[in-house]
């Protein structure tokens, strides 16, 4: 059962990302990478973290998805021109695209070498000993992270403020 | 099938940022270059909370709290420029921006 669930979020997750890199419309895009982010919440319930599962849905798909819904309506973003001339092979692109091509074709070589030299490790089955809850993560998160932890509210606050100052008309004196 | 193991997860997270990184690097829109972001960032949560799960630690998840955190600041930031750069060009083609000033 775990084995197939695994096998149903992990092949939705990596089909939605694909779709969302491979469209057009950054509207489209918006919206299939919250289905990526719930089967990816599906994944974190069945690695034991129903925390982390919820706060990928309220944060990831409930706030900063609906944040990007709304700077794409907000613009009314044109949907990108397709690839003309030089640009429409893949690696034949400008100079810098193709650089970038060649570098996260190195980098996805790099990752599947480092994996094929994993040995297989099996996860210990659940509700045992190391199964972790709620309450250990809040305890040490306001004990030992508490410094992090409010270190992030200075982040958010700062990020706020630019947020108005970047996107706020410029006055025309 | 075959009971998943900590390294279907970490394949499976391989996928997801290489599937990122080709995004970041081959797409001409801000806004997708921004969510491909977010997709990689999804897919280094996914390496915490499985190593996470096979060290029966807690810290891990902690971590992805945190993750979670800069990328909302990073989202609202992120897309603050986009909208100053869209007032000024009308495109958010990242190559109609390379002069720093105008």
């Amino acid at each position: 059962m775990e084995a197939l669930l695994f096998w149903v979020f992990g092949v939705v997750a990596v089909i939605a990302s694909l779709l969302v890199v491979g469209q057009r419309n950054p509207m489209y895009s918006v919206l299939i990478l919250i289905v990526s982010f719930g089967a990816l919440s599906g994944l974190y319930v069945l690695l034991d973290a129903p925390f982390v599962a919820a706060i990928q849905i309220i944060i990831y798909a409930g706030a900063i998805m609906v944040l990007f819904l709304f700077v794409v309506m907000l613009l009314n973003i044109p949907t990108e021109d397709p690839p003309t001339g030089h640009h429409a092979r893949l690696l034949g692109g400008a100079g810098p695209r193709r650089f970038g091509a060649v570098l996260s074709l190195l980098l996805v070589v790099e990752l599947f070498w480092a994996m094929s030299r994993l040995q297989p490790a099996p996860l210990p089955g659940a509700g045992t000993a190391g199964s972790t809850t709620v309450y250990d993560i809040g305890i040490k998160l306001f004990r030992e992270y508490s410094f992090a932890f409010e270190a992030t509210s200075v982040l958010i606050l700062v990020a706020m403020v630019g947020a108005i100052i970047l996107a706020r008309r410029e006055p025309h004196a | 099938m075959p009971e998943p193991t900590l390294n279907s997860y970490l394949l499976l997270s391989a996928v997801l940022f290489s599937i990122g990184t080709a995004g970041v690097f081959l797409r001409r829109n801000l806004i997708t270059i921004l969510l491909s972001i977010e997709v990689m960032l999804n897919a280094v949560n996914l390496t915490f909370v499985a190593v996470d799960r096979y060290l029966g630690a807690v810290d891990g998840q902690i971590i992805v709290f945190f993750v979670m955190t800069v990328a909302a600041a990073e989202a609202a930031v992120g897309l603050a420029i986009v909208i100053a750069l869209f007032r000024h060009k009308e495109s958010l083609n990242p190559d109609a921006f390379t002069s720093l000033k105008w």
